[in-house]
This record gives C-alpha cells, sequence and structure tokens, in this order.
C-alpha cells in the first residue's frame, strides 16, 4: 500500500446533492470566482481595458460557420493582432465574445466547464436551448459590471442535435436572449458585416460558400471600423473560423482560412466594394 | 445504558459490513493497454453506470452501493472542475483526486455510524504506459497504487486470479478486453458476458484533451470478434 501525504477531504459541500449547474456551484462554494461578483468602485472608463470587436456568425443547410476578426483594441491602440474571439463551447457549439476582453474570456472558460460539468454529472449534454439559456444566466450575473461599462455580449452559435440544424443566438448585456436568423453579426464593426451578410447569404449555401460569405463580412467591417482587423497577409494572421454541423465543432485551419482570406483581397484590388449583390 | 464496545471490536465489525456489502454486487476489471486504460463493468444498465468521466484524463470505476459510490462520484467532478477554472486543467490530478477520496472515506468509516459500502478506481492516462496512474480506495479510505490490473466487486479473488493468468504488459485493446471478458466471466460458473451485458469504456492516450470514451454494444462485439492471430490492424480512435 502506497502512502501519500494527506491533504484534506473533500468539502461538506461537494458531497451535497444539487444542481447539475458548475456556476451555482462555484456561486455557493467560492463566490468570489464567479466574473460577476468583483464589484469595482468608480469609473472603469479611463482604464484602456482592450475591446474586441466583429464577430460574424452564417447558417448554411447543415450547420453554422462564426467567424471573428483578431484585433482588441484600447482606445486608439491596437493591443493585440492575433486574439481569439471565438472558442469552442463543447463539441456542438461555439461561442464568441464582443465587449470587455478580460471579462468576456474568464465568462467564456466559465460557460465551458459549465457545459462540460452538466455533461459529467447527468451523462447526457444539454439542448442547444438549454445552452443558450446557460449563458443567458451567465450574462445576467455580470449585469452590475456591464453597468459600470465592463459590458460583454457573446454570439452564440451551435448544431441543433434535435433539429438538425446550425442556430444562432445573440444576448443584450441584461442578459435577453435572442434567436436569429439565417446570420447575424455583432460588435463594432457589425452594422457593416450586416450589410454585406444581408446581401451575399443565401438559403442555400454551401459550407465553404458560407466560409466565403463569412470572410467578406469581416473584410467590409474592418474596412470601415478601426476596432476590427482585417486579414494580416504580411503576418499570416487571419480571421478564427469555427464550423459547426453534425460532425461537431472544427476550427477551420488557418492555412484554409489564408486561402479564401488571399482570395477576397485578391478580388478587392479590382472591385473594392466587394462582390456585387443583383439588382432586381 | 449504553453498551461498552471495544474500538478494534466497532472497526472490524464496520469493515465487514462494508465487505459483505460490496461482496455482493458484480464485479468491475481495469486495466492498462498499450494505447491506455481499459474499464470493464459486468452491468447490463445503459443509464446508470459504473464507470465515468472525471477529467481530461481521468476516470472513476466503483462497485458497491450505487448511491454512496454516485455521491463520490459528482464530488470528485466538483473537485476536479473547481480546480481546473481555479489553476489550470493540466493541474487536476488522479493523485490529488485519489487524496481527497481517501479523506472523505476515511472519516466516513471512522465517524458515521454506517461506513460507505464501496471499493473505487481512480485513474488517469499518461503520454506512456509507465505514466498511467492507478489509485485503488477502499472503504476505509486506504489507497494501493496500481500497476497493470486491478479487480474489485463481488468474486473478485476470482477475477483477480485470472486478470493474473492473462494480463500481458502492452497488449492491444482488443486483446486486453478479451482478458477482461474472460476474468469478469469467473464470477461464477455459467456466466457467458455479451456485449449488452457489459459497460466498456476507455482513457485513450491519443485521443485530443477529453481522452475518455464509452465503446458501444457493436464497437465491443467488434473487438471481441478480432482474431487473436490475425495481424493487429491500426487501431481507430474508440468512437461513442
Amino acid at each position: 500500500m502506497a502512502s501519500m501525504p494527506m491533504g484534506g477531504g473533500l468539502p461538506g459541500v461537494f458531497m451535497n446533492s444539487g444542481p447539475s449547474s458548475f456556476a451555482d456551484f462555484l456561486g455557493a462554494y467560492r463566490p468570489e470566482l464567479l466574473p460577476g461578483n468583483r464589484m469595482v468602485s468608480g469609473s472603469v472608463e479611463h482604464l484602456n481595458i482592450p475591446h474586441a470587436t466583429t464577430i460574424v456568425a452564417v447558417t448554411f443547410p447543415g450547420g453554422v460557420i462564426m467567424a471573428g476578426d483578431r484585433r482588441a483594441t484600447a482606445g486608439n491602440v491596437i493591443a493585440q493582432r492575433d486574439i481569439e474571439k471565438v472558442f469552442p463551447a463543447d463539441e456542438y457549439s461555439a461561442v464568441a465574445i464582443a465587449g470587455t476582453a478580460g471579462i468576456g474570456l474568464e465568462m467564456t472558460r466559465l460557460f465551458q466547464v459549465e457545459l462540460e460539468h452538466y455533461e459529467k454529472m447527468e451523462g447526457r449534454l444539454l439542448s442547444l436551448e438549454g445552452k443558450a439559456n446557460r449563458l443567458a444566466t451567465l450574462i445576467r450575473g455580470n449585469l452590475g459590471m456591464a453597468m459600470q461599462g465592463l459590458v460583454v455580449v457573446p454570439l452564440f452559435a451551435g448544431y441543433d442535435l434535435e433539429k438538425g440544424i446550425g442556430r444562432i443566438f445573440s444576448y443584450d448585456a441584461a442578459g435577453g436572449r435572442y434567436e436569429e436568423h439565417d446570420f447575424h453579426s455583432i460588435g463594432s464593426g457589425s452594422v457593416f458585416a450586416k450589410g454585406a451578410l444581408k446581401k451575399l447569404w443565401r438559403p442555400d449555401l454551401s459550407e465553404a460558400d458560407a466560409r466565403v460569405v463569412c470572410v467578406q463580412a469581416l473584410y467590409d467591417a474592418a474596412d470601415d471600423d478601426s476596432a476590427t482587423g482585417g486579414p494580416d497577409l504580411t503576418r499570416g494572421i487571419f480571421p478564427v473560423l469555427a464550423s459547426i454541423t453534425d460532425d461537431g465543432f472544427l476550427r477551420v485551419p488557418d492555412a484554409e482560412v489564408g486561402d479564401v482570406a488571399r482570395a477576397v483581397v485578391e478580388a478587392r484590388y479590382t472591385s473594392p466594394g466587394g462582390p456585387n449583390a443583383p439588382l432586381r | 445504558m449504553p453498551f461498552y464496545v471495544a474500538p478494534e471490536q466497532q472497526m472490524k465489525d464496520r469493515a465487514d459490513y462494508a465487505r459483505k456489502g460490496i461482496a455482493r454486487g458484480r464485479s468491475v476489471v481495469v486495466l492498462q493497454y498499450d494505447d491506455g486504460i481499459l474499464f470493464v463493468a459486468d452491468n447490463p444498465s445503459r443509464a446508470l453506470h459504473k464507470i465515468s468521466e472525471i477529467y481530461d484524463r481521468i476516470a472513476f470505476a466503483a462497485v458497491g452501493k450505487y448511491n454512496e459510490f454516485e455521491q463520490l462520484r459528482l464530488a470528485g467532478v466538483r473537485y476536479a472542475d473547481v480546480n481546473g477554472y481555479m489553476y489550470d486543467r493540466s493541474d487536476v490530478t488522479a493523485r490529488g483526486l485519489a487524496n481527497a477520496y481517501a479523506q472523505s472515506l476515511g472519516a466516513i468509516f471512522t465517524e458515521q455510524t454506517k461506513p460507505y459500502e464501496v471499493e473505487l478506481v481512480v485513474a488517469e492516462v499518461g503520454d506512456d504506459a509507465s505514466s498511467d496512474q492507478i489509485y485503488r480506495l477502499t472503504f476505509d479510505g486506504s489507497v494501493a497504487d496500481e500497476h497493470g490490473f486491478v479487480a474489485m466487486g463481488g468474486a473478485a479473488d476470482a477475477v483477480a486470479t485470472a486478470l493474473k493468468e492473462g494480463y500481458r504488459d502492452g497488449e492491444s485493446l482488443s486483446e486486453a478486453l478479451k482478458v477482461a471478458v474472460h476474468a469478469l466471466q469467473q464470477q461464477d460458473a455459467e456466466r457467458v458476458l455479451e456485449a449488452e451485458k457489459l459497460e466498456v469504456a476507455v482513457l485513450d492516450r491519443n485521443r485530443d484533451r477529453r481522452l475518455f470514451r464509452r465503446l458501444a454494444p457493436s464497437r465491443i462485439d467488434e473487438l471481441l470478434a478480432r482474431s487473436a492471430d490475425a495481424p493487429a490492424a491500426p487501431e481507430a480512435p474508440a468512437e461513442d
């Protein structure tokens, strides 16, 4: 029998029966670890905390693609050129963040553990609706900080295993949850991205075409919004594209995104406005 | 008026009680194979598991009273997820979890009137067979660091004897599964275990991130049917 140095056992609260939610458990056990429970005093406006920017999501028959640019800005300074804003939430969903990067990254981590925790405790995956609702609850927990300027608004997309389709959910800072149809965009460049998505989206997009639509929309966002970064051909930094289908979450390899991005940039030399939609 | 019972007698009675409870159940075996750690339970239920994922590289197997080991499993998942969230995923270890279980089981055994009627294995798959860790915990909180194989539950002695005869280091998944099923069939003379009556899972070191996978009955059948003298086909990653 091996002798082992003994630490403490499992605290009583670990052995209690309770919800299968990780966030609820953490709230009871170590509430200070939840992102929303650290109130800040005074104004945060002068802090120049990095903000992350344009996210797009596009459905196609059989799934959904989510994409994000790579720029984080703090005021007029580019804080990071290769930040990741699109993450796997679990095997069949993705979450992307816009708003205060620090809080957004922490909330993403919490959400990932939340979904995996439920899966292990219950022995089954949450429904896509269930996942979307859990994320709404986490955002609601951040309302106090949002009111002081540390706002996070994620975009959530996933493959609905029961319905066999890709679905997109957007949120407001108060935790309001809205299902979006066909496509959606959030962040400072989203007004420009949405214009592009509206003109380029078709109900019968192939997955490959949906990838191109995402890159085109992000290009247009970067074109007009200084807080969104375009494809960085000199450094080889391209948008992050995630494809979610029946096969699960796939982060599209950089080499493949690079090919799409180079083709899009190439075409803009002759047509700076990008592809034209038919007039009527 | 309370009776005086000598502490030795009290502990012995509790241990006998726990052992009897565990001996009533069916067996579970855990063994190493070339690509990881294999868990096989004699368990016809599709919903009530004796083998479960705890974390990226860590799994749990148990025998005994369901509500008691299920409570320990849930506590273990909480322990792992809290530590992984507070520090980093790589900071969650089977050794830490085994320590926490040992403390809890030891406290329950000495302080509560009824001990837990459970026996557990906490296993963590490493980068190679020599870094795999298998901890076996008993109802009184004792911990053993095991290598190769473990048998727990009902006729654990007969199962362990069969494992000792059949087990070899570095076997393929298919060979390890055959050894495990043969060993479980030694629980009693008439026991025949088909895929439907088995709960089988692996920690496969060749997968990404979450290494735990349950094997479907069709996959179990396929592995058991694989002929021993056929050239070993490259092992595809286990599917759900």
